[in-house]
């Protein structure tokens, strides 16, 4: 009984001691600290994925709350709903700020862009792009070691085994920017996620002139124009033999993308184009083969999103019209 | 018998061509010229499509300080000035210059006599090597005159010439030593006069002991050479360690250069070069590689003239065997694997290994198990598997802390980790990375 | 051309070393202790020895198979069985086989593969599972079987280990009772002589036979001397001058000799994972090895400490590490 007792008070007072100290402390070397910042951060998704530019969820709610305005500022993850949040807790305007998804500029898939030499060193893409100009003969596309899947805090962005390319899951992507760090050949571009998720862009980024980048993907950008020439908006400039589409300007006509030689332009997330019925047979069968490809593409890339219309209906109409196809369905 | 302090290596050596006498190679169709062959910036083009060139005319000019003129090796006329793909694995530019005939440039002395005297002052010396685009030859290619003129507050104290050619398979410098050693201690007199020094160290590794004894013999005539042997270790070729094995001195870390401990060294091959420039006045187009590996028909030496395609020269040592995983411009420990057989030989290729298909395929990494082996054998006192994994795990800051800028690449800690692991190419990259980064901060002060 | 051409930095040789040959180089190191064990222990040691080895590999393949559903067992690599050895060794000759199962199990379960499997575990597995049985299994990991019973496994007479010995004199405060130790020479070369005393665990009977694996790995490359010789070094002084200071502590070279101190510091302390990286650390590490050892045994409760003392430092090898660095090419002095 003596035994417990001691032990009793023995242990009680330790902690009764403890608890002074710690109470003194606390209020002694107490920091101040807006509370605010801590609201802020409740609201934000706590993934520290950095996306916002700040470290850390946290360091983003510090910056919210000091700045005095949300202008520029924005929570990639949570987005516009997060940011509105943020904004009536501070008392302030949130910024507008377009949602954007991380997009690949490459399609060198393996049928697209033969193999030339087979890379044996260290799977990173930062190694492999530090080593040479990679397996294949374009030295701009994507070294497939998946760099930008690692660095993906969302699982957003998977490597397809049968193409060898990343592949971004739209649905999750919240365009934090890590996968575009990651990429050593800056494939990967940030761009608007577009009405309807639809876009229009170059999937490709090489700058080598026609021949070579023909000779060593099927899908490159040869920097021919042919583009530029026919954009009604201004929307697309060619630097350095590369064309690029302004997403700023562009609105999604998709008149460039029958246009181009290599099918190098992707128009993502529309409904296949209907068969125009003209006069004209030669360009029904160009548009309708253009038709096609989009309809291929929407199958192959998967995207499961908004695409309501049923693409492989449209394939099987278009089976017919096989004369000439461009160059991309090969 | 000499060698320096930490650490090191001993790759079986396969001097394979170590007997074959030098060949002169026939010239090709086409020379191409890369226009950064040299550490530092690339040349620039002086010739233009449809020129005409001899052998010995510039073709392209220094492009600063820390850069070397480029001389046609062949001549004929300029096809394009265009790209290829060079040792680095990407496009370059380069000019290329259809072969016809073999007319040489009149100022260039083509007598095989043997030029002893030289009456030039030391800057004269300098200038004329700067001219005739000399640069190291070892495979750094840093070009020689700037290491001849040591920064303000250094002075050199003696000439270190480096003979010891650590890289298995290659053995183009000991031919060169065993065939030209007069030639060679020209160069290295010229070289003590141009650094304003009285002592020159020739350093050999003791596994070519007929060079040892031959550049012995020659040297009595020439006061001031002393022939170092050294024992067989790699990477005793690199700098830092070969001034640690000649003289016993360590260039202080982390980013010291040879000068701050008074050493001027120069390879066996630039010391040629320079003996070849300053006396006979011809420019920098030629040098011998060595084309070798276990499955070529016929290892051999060849005197090639730059811009040859490496193709051309495989196929006079025997053709390229059916099975070849790897082609490498370079030693097995620091060449690098070509992407194809067209590119050209620079000036700082000295040979060409094949490998088939086994050898050249890297072993499956297994997870470190910490033995501590490349510990040991780093010969700049670094821990690679450390350096390795946090330059994977993007700890820039903290590879900076472990010195990872004092890494020479020499590959001893990847060769001898039993766990096959990839360690240097992480750590370059972690190099190449923290290198950005500390250029970035020193330009934003 | 058939193949395309490979494309990897260099360097584009290696040594040919790999982890295999280093494990498979230990075990042939252990090759005489283990012929030694047989010789005094006969059929115990065979099948606590097989049963040790068959459960650590069993472990090592059913947990990478089932548990962390990797393609690739890593059982071929040769540590599971170097493991298995190595608890073998420090267990005494007439365990039942269940309790070397449960031991096989903490070792390789709890000790290596919790942690992340070869490479990654912070603690020496085999002597995770020894200390786990030491400590669960008092009675039956302290009963060690006189040498000389070869066809007795279970049923092996028990005695007094050296160790036991060295304790009692200290408890006792009485240096006569140290004239039970069999004697340097015998100590070493394992051989019972005349005393009928047990001997210990069944891989540290014979320290010359540890010394030949010594000298063989030192041979091959395997190992530093730094670890090995520190431990040794720092327990024949410290041990020495207790003696001077008080003979009821055994001489130091009866302590160096007996006991699992030879098999801890050739073979325990010495493993890759679990110890410092550079020379310096090493030494660092082998002093304090040694140190404890010697405070553990002459002061502690249990009359061996190597393999605590062990465990203890391995716990502080990442200190270590991160506090010794090798020491860099042309460092200046600040």
């Amino acid at each position: 009984m003596n035994l417990i007792l001691i032990a009793v008070i023995s242990l009680g007072a330790i902690g009764l001691v403890a608890a002074v100290i710690l109470f003194v402390a606390s209020k002694k070397f107490a920091v101040y600290e807006d509370p605010r910042i801590a609201q802020v951060a409740e609201v934000l998704p706590q993934a520290n994925c950095g996306g916002c530019g700040y470290p850390g969820c946290n360091g983003f709610a510090d910056a919210c709350v000091k700045a005095g305005s949300l202008e520029g500022k924005l929570c990639p993850v949570g987005g516009q709903p997060v940011m509105a949040k943020v904004a009536s807790i501070l008392g302030l305007e949130a910024g507008t700020a377009e949602p954007m998804v991380a997009v690949v500029r490459c399609n060198g898939s393996c049928e697209h862009r033969p193999h030339t030499t087979q890379y044996d060193g260290a799977v990173s893409c930062a190694v492999a792009h530090a080593t040479y100009g990679g397996e294949t003969g374009c030295a701009y596309g994507c070294l497939g070691c998946g760099d930008c899947v690692a660095a993906c805090q969302f699982d957003a962005i998977h490597m397809n085994p049968e193409t060898g390319l990343p592949e971004v899951d739209e649905e999750k992507c919240t365009a934090c920017g890590a996968c575009k760090k990651a990429c050593p050949r800056n494939i990967i571009e940030i761009r608007p996620k577009g009405k309807n998720n639809r876009r229009v862009y170059v999937s490709c980024v090489n700058k080598d002139k026609g021949a070579i980048a023909r000779k060593a993907c099927e899908v490159s950008c040869i920097g021919c124009g042919k583009c530029v020439k026919v954009c009604p908006f201004e929307a697309i400039t060619l630097e350095n033999n590369l064309a690029y589409i302004d997403p700023a300007k562009c609105r999604l006509c998709r008149k460039c993308e029958p246009e181009c030689p290599q099918g190098t332009i992707i128009a993502k997330n529309f409904p296949p184009r209907k068969p125009k019925v003209e006069s004209d047979p030669g360009t029904e069968t160009v548009k309708l083969a253009a038709a096609k490809v989009v309809a291929l593409k929407t199958e192959t890339v998967k995207a499961e999103l908004s695409v309501t219309e049923t693409p492989k209906v449209e394939i099987s109409k278009m089976e017919e019209p096989k004369g000439k196809t461009p160059k991309a369905e090969a | 018998m000499k060698t320096f302090r930490i650490g090191g290596v001993h790759p079986s050596e396969n001097k394979l061509s170590a007997g074959k006498a030098i060949e002169t190679l026939t010239l090709p169709k086409q020379a191409v010229f890369p226009l950064s062959q040299h550490i530092g910036a690339p040349a620039t083009a002086i010739v233009k499509k449809g020129d005409v060139v001899k052998v010995g005319t510039k073709i392209a000019e220094a492009g600063g300080f820390v850069s070397a003129p480029i001389f046609s090796s062949v001549s004929g006329k300029v096809n394009k000035v265009d790209t290829v793909i060079d040792a680095s694995g990407y496009r370059k530019p380069a000019i290329f210059i259809d072969v016809d005939g073999d007319e040489w440039e009149e100022t260039i002395d083509r007598s095989t006599e043997l030029v002893k005297e030289c009456s030039l002052t030391p800057e004269e010396i300098v200038a004329k090597i700067k001219e005739a685009g000399v640069v190291g030859m070892g495979g750094a290619c840093f070009p020689t005159h700037v290491k001849l003129c040591p920064p303000p507050g250094c002075k050199a104290q003696c000439v270190i010439i480096n003979a010891v050619e650590c890289e298995p398979y290659l053995t183009a410098d000991h031919r060169l030593m065993l065939e030209k050693p007069e030639q060679i201690l020209v160069g290295v007199t010229l070289l003590m006069k141009a650094a304003k020094v009285n002592k020159a160290y020739i350093g050999i590794e003791n596994n070519k002991p007929d060079a040892i004894k031959l550049m012995q013999e020659k040297a009595v005539a020439y006061p001031g050479i002393e022939i170092v042997p050294l024992k067989v270790k790699y990477p005793q070729g690199g700098e830092k360690q070969l001034i640690d094995a000649v003289i016993g001195r360590q260039v202080p870390a982390p980013l010291a250069i040879p000068i701050n401990v008074g050493a001027v060294v120069q390879n066996v091959g630039t010391a040629y070069a320079v003996y070849e420039a300053v006396q006979k006045s011809k420019p920098l187009f030629e040098r011998v590689v060595t084309v070798t590996g276990k499955s070529v028909k016929n290892p051999s030496n060849f005197l090639t003239r730059m811009g040859t395609p490496i193709s051309q020269l495989i196929e006079a040592a025997g053709g390229m065997p059916e099975d070849t995983g790897k082609v490498i411009g370079g030693g097995p420990m620091m060449g690098k694997a070509l992407a194809n057989t067209e590119v050209p030989i620079c000036k700082g290729s000295s040979g060409v290994l094949l490998m088939n298909d086994k050898e050249a395929a890297r072993a499956e990494a297994q997870p470190c198990i910490r033995c501590a082996k490349c510990v040991g054998v780093c010969p700049m006192g670094l821990e690679p598997f450390l350096l390795a994994t946090l330059s994977s795990y993007k700890e820039w800051e903290r590879v900076e802390k472990e010195d990872i800028m004092s890494c020479i690449e020499c590959g001893s800690c990847q060769f001898t980790c039993p766990s096959h692991r990839p360690m240097l190419d992480y750590i370059r990259l972690g190099k190449g990375t923290v290198g950005g980064i500390i250029r970035a901060r020193n330009a934003k002060k | 051309m058939a193949n395309k051409l490979i494309i990897s930095l260099s360097p584009h040789v290696h040594s040919g070393d790999s982890v295999q040959k280093n494990m498979y180089g230990v075990l042939i190191a252990l090759i005489p202790a283990f012929i030694v064990s047989l010789i005094y222990f006969g059929v115990g040691a065979a099948i606590v020895t097989l049963t040790s080895v068959a459960a650590c590999v069993f472990f090592e393949w059913a947990i990478t198979k089932f548990i962390l559903k990797k393609e690739r067992t890593t059982v071929g690599d040769g540590s599971a069985i170097l493991t298995g050895v190595l608890l073998a060794f420090n267990l005494p000759s007439n365990l039942p086989i269940w309790i070397i199962v449960i031991g096989a199990l903490v070792a390789i379960g709890i000790g290596k593969m919790t942690f992340g499997g070869l490479g990654c575990n912070p603690f020496n597995p085999a002597l995770v599972g020894r200390v786990f049985l030491l400590i669960s299994f008092p009675v039956q990991m302290t009963s060690w079987p006189q040498v000389g019973q070869v066809t007795s496994y279970l049923d092996a007479e028990t005695g007094a280990t050296p160790l036991a010995v060295m304790k009692a004199a200290i408890k006792a405060g009485d240096a006569s009772i140290l004239e039970q130790l069999p004697g340097s020479f015998n100590l070493l070369i394992g051989a019972p002589g005349n005393c009928q005393m047990g001997a210990g665990s069944l891989g540290e009977i014979c320290a010359l036979a540890l010394i030949i694996g010594l000298v063989y790995m030192l041979w091959k490359k395997i190992i530093t001397w730094h670890i090995p010789v520190s431990i040794l070094a720092t327990v024949f002084v410290f041990a020495g001058l207790m003696h001077l200071a008080n003979p009821v502590y055994a001489n130091p070279v009866d302590v160096l000799l007996s006991g699992g101190l030879m098999l801890g510091a050739i073979f325990m302390a010495t493993d890759y994972v679990t110890s410092p990286m550079t020379h310096k650390g090493m030494l660092i590490y082998g002093i304090a090895i040694g140190f404890l050892t010697v405070v553990i045994r002459m002061f502690g409760a249990y009359p061996e400490g190597m393999s605590f003392a062990i465990l203890i430092m391995n716990a502080f090898t990442p200190l270590i590490n991160n506090y010794c660095k090798p020491k860099r090419f042309g460092e200046v002095k600040k």
